[in-house]
């Protein structure tokens, strides 16, 4: 049975690692993170964990540090937001490619510049193509879940594939909110031990890891890792299985929100999904049909799910809190609109860029949103499939 | 410690034949020769920055290594492993490993003085149980003979190249085990290929079983970047002894000791005029070029005595 108590996001999911006891913690301080390993620094320093916490001189020496002890056989962990792991962004390949499934506390915060410590998600965006499993939380709650499900997910033979689970920096970092955490002992039981197959401390037997691959092998091995991924969708849903038997608590790939006989629904990721749910009961009351697709897996992107999902809409605004500077939209506006494009949807879909460097959305800026889907779709056309919320004029 | 020199070189190579270094290669040497230091029955995980030494001892789906190996990237040897030798810490206090393991590291100037400098400083400051081994060419040979900060002073490079406005690199060589050695780590030692190798072979030996950080810096030719017959290296070696240009030291304890003083040092032209890089110091009218070299090297070694107490 679960204990409740009162945490901020940063507190929730460093008591998630002080329950998984990891091998090794390398990491280095960056606001909004920086409480992460603060806090699991005094429960080494307590003797409440086993682990090895490796002070290093940079996150990429984090990240760095964190492939060098996965590849010896030591079940890592590190935490990091922003330009922070930007500077890791090499590395992130490197941890993929190499098959370790390393979990990292991605406290998302806006990349420079300018320099701003607030959230966006431009941080994780950036890194999709990196191979790594991402996973969105909207509350303090849903990152503490997702942490415990990270390593299940990520050392499933399967899979093999580092794992990022991100929430919204200061707007749940920081914030204070009820939650129910999990007993030590279920938590260890629902983690397992960690048991390599293969790595480099191996008594039985010796490895190499990071090999020089030729033309002859390299497409190969990304095809291998693209299988990988692929293979996550599935491990995804059946660790949630397993983690909603101790929890109560069900995830899925995404969360849909009186979406199932909604005609406007808007596609978001992270805290603004909660302001999002204020807005669709106002307007609910006001008789407008009006739904939420919450994305919690963004790496590998469940595009078919989504589409079917999103099949009896009559207009979809998709929410992006990161730019890609395309000239075209965000990039979860990008993937969407491909997943509806190849599932022949007739949804009118138009693309929000919000919450900038930690600009502020409220009620109003989304019931907006729907108001402008409403005459999306009276109108059967898109004008502008590119927008800004909540943009000064 | 007593050394040994028909068992040490007796002991099964662990960087086996059939990669691909070059015939005469200084990094593949030292490599061999650093790896005679651990005993046999223990084990080691050899860690490598990306360079000539990587690309050609681990070519998917082979490798020349004996032991566990993992290579990263360019600018992460050192906090790389770090991350191996923490794991183990870990794993042998849960019972996890038996066996007793050693942490060597091998980068090139590059890897090590330029753009993993700050990683190597993370590692030796953190006092990580691990021997990092810089086997210095003088220049970013993988990717053609670019400077690095340990490139000598005039050396012709092909980012320093010798032109009409131009007597190749203008700024000296960084002295990078000093730099270490200020960390205050445990061990730091220099050494080069010298007449039976006993220099690197004990100083190895001492690296990887000093407890806590240590520093190799070997100086190790490249024919194709320094320009001579690849026959001539241990000649090259031996001139950049005897001229004071590559001096042999330790630092144990932050004490330092020089291990070897030529009895009639030689002037620093016996160990440029072997090299094509340096040929444009012999052109007439070049002779101050030498000279200032000359200083510089004399300055160093002073420097060098006064921190040895000689």
């Amino acid at each position: 049975m679960g204990k409740r108590d009162r945490l901020s996001g940063n507190e929730a999911v460093a008591i998630a690692m002080r329950q998984i006891d990891p091998d090794v913690m390398p990491a280095f301080p960056i606001t909004p993170s920086t409480e992460i390993p603060q806090y699991f620094s005094s429960f080494v320093a307590n003797g409440q964990v086993g682990t090895e916490f490796i002070p290093v001189e940079s996150e990429h020496s984090a990240m760095s540090a964190a492939i060098g002890a996965e590849a010896a056989g030591a079940r890592t962990l590190t935490a990091t937001s922003s330009c922070g792991m930007a500077l890791m962004w090499e590395e992130l390949y490197v941890a993929a490619s190499n098959r370790l499934p390393i979990a990292l506390a991605l406290v998302n915060r806006a990349l420079s510049g300018p320099i701003n410590i607030n959230c966006d998600h431009s941080d994780s965006m950036g890194a999709r193509d990196a191979g790594w499993i991402q996973i969105y939380a909207e509350n303090n709650q849903e990152v503490y879940d997702n942490f415990i499900q990270a390593f299940p997910i990520a050392e499933h033979a399967d899979v093999r594939l580092p794992i990022m689970v991100c929430q919204d920096g200061f707007i749940t970092s920081h914030a204070v909110e009820n939650i129910e955490l999990l007993e030590d002992a279920e938590v260890k039981a629902f983690v397992g031990e960690y048991e390599p197959e293969h790595y480099l401390l191996n008594d039985k037997e010796r490895m190499a890891v990071g090999p020089y691959s030729v033309t002859d092998y390299y497409m190969e091995a990304k095809k291998q890792h693209a299988q990988a991924m692929a293979n996550a969708k599935q491990v995804v849903l059946d660790v949630a299985k397993r983690f909603a038997k101790i929890s109560g608590r069900e995830y899925g790939l995404f969360e849909t929100y009186r979406l199932e006989d909604a005609d406007y629904a808007i596609v978001i990721i992270g805290s603004a999904a909660g302001t999002a749910k204020d807005a669709v009961d106002d307007l609910r009351e006001k008789g407008v049909k009006a739904g939420i697709l919450k994305i919690r897996l963004f790496r590998p992107f469940p595009a078919e799910e989504i589409a079917q999902a999103l099949a009896h809409v009559k207009a979809v605004a998709v929410m992006d809190r990161a730019e890609s500077l395309s000239s075209q939209g965000g990039p979860l506006g990008a993937e969407v609109m491909a997943a509806l494009y190849c599932a022949r949807s007739q949804a009118l879909a138009v693309n929000y860029i919000y919450g900038l460097g930690g600009r502020d959305v409220r009620v109003e800026h989304i019931e907006d949103v729907y108001a402008q889907l409403e005459k999306i779709a009276a109108a059967g056309e898109v004008q502008d499939a590119y927008r800004y919320l909540g943009l000064r004029e | 410690m007593a050394y040994n020199f028909k068992e040490t070189m007796s002991k099964p190579e662990r960087l086996a034949p059939g990669h691909r270094m070059c015939a005469g290669c200084g990094g593949t040497i030292a490599a061999r020769n650093v790896l005679r230091g651990l005993h046999e029955g223990d084990r080691a995980v050899i860690g490598n920055a990306t360079g000539c030494m990587e690309v050609s001892t681990f070519m998917y789906p082979y490798t020349a290594w004996e032991d566990s190996y993992i290579h990263n990237a360019f600018e992460n040897a050192g906090a790389t492993l770090s991350g191996v030798e923490t794991a183990y810490r870990v794993l042998k206090k849960k019972g996890k490993i038996s066996d007793n393991y050693k942490f060597i590291t091998f980068g090139g100037d590059g890897g090590t003085y330029d753009i993993g400098f700050q990683s190597l400083s993370g590692a030796m400051e953190r006092d990580h149980d691990m021997v990092y081994v810089c086997y210095d060419n003088g220049a970013y040979m993988n990717t053609g003979i670019q400077r690095s900060s340990a490139t000598p002073m005039y050396a012709n490079t092909t980012t320093t190249p010798v032109g009409s406005k131009s007597n190749g690199k203008p700024q000296n060589r960084k002295d990078l085990a000093s730099i270490i050695a200020e960390h205050d780590v445990p061990y730091v030692a220099q050494t080069t290929f010298w007449k039976n190798f006993k220099d690197l072979h004990v100083k190895a030996e001492k690296a990887i079983y000093t407890e806590g950080a240590a520093f190799l810096n070997i100086m190790a030719p490249c024919p194709r970047g320094w320009q001579y017959p690849t026959a001539d290296i241990m000649e090259i070696c031996r001139l950049g002894v005897e001229t004071n240009y590559w001096p042999l030291f330790q630092v144990e304890e932050g004490k330092w000791t020089l291990d070897y003083e030529p009895k009639k040092k030689l002037p620093i032209e016996d160990f440029l005029v072997k090299q094509g890089r340096f040929k444009h110091l012999f052109k007439k009218g070049n002779e101050y070029l030498i000279e200032e070299f000359q200083k510089e090297v004399d300055r160093r070694w002073e420097n060098l005595c006064y921190r040895c107490s000689r």
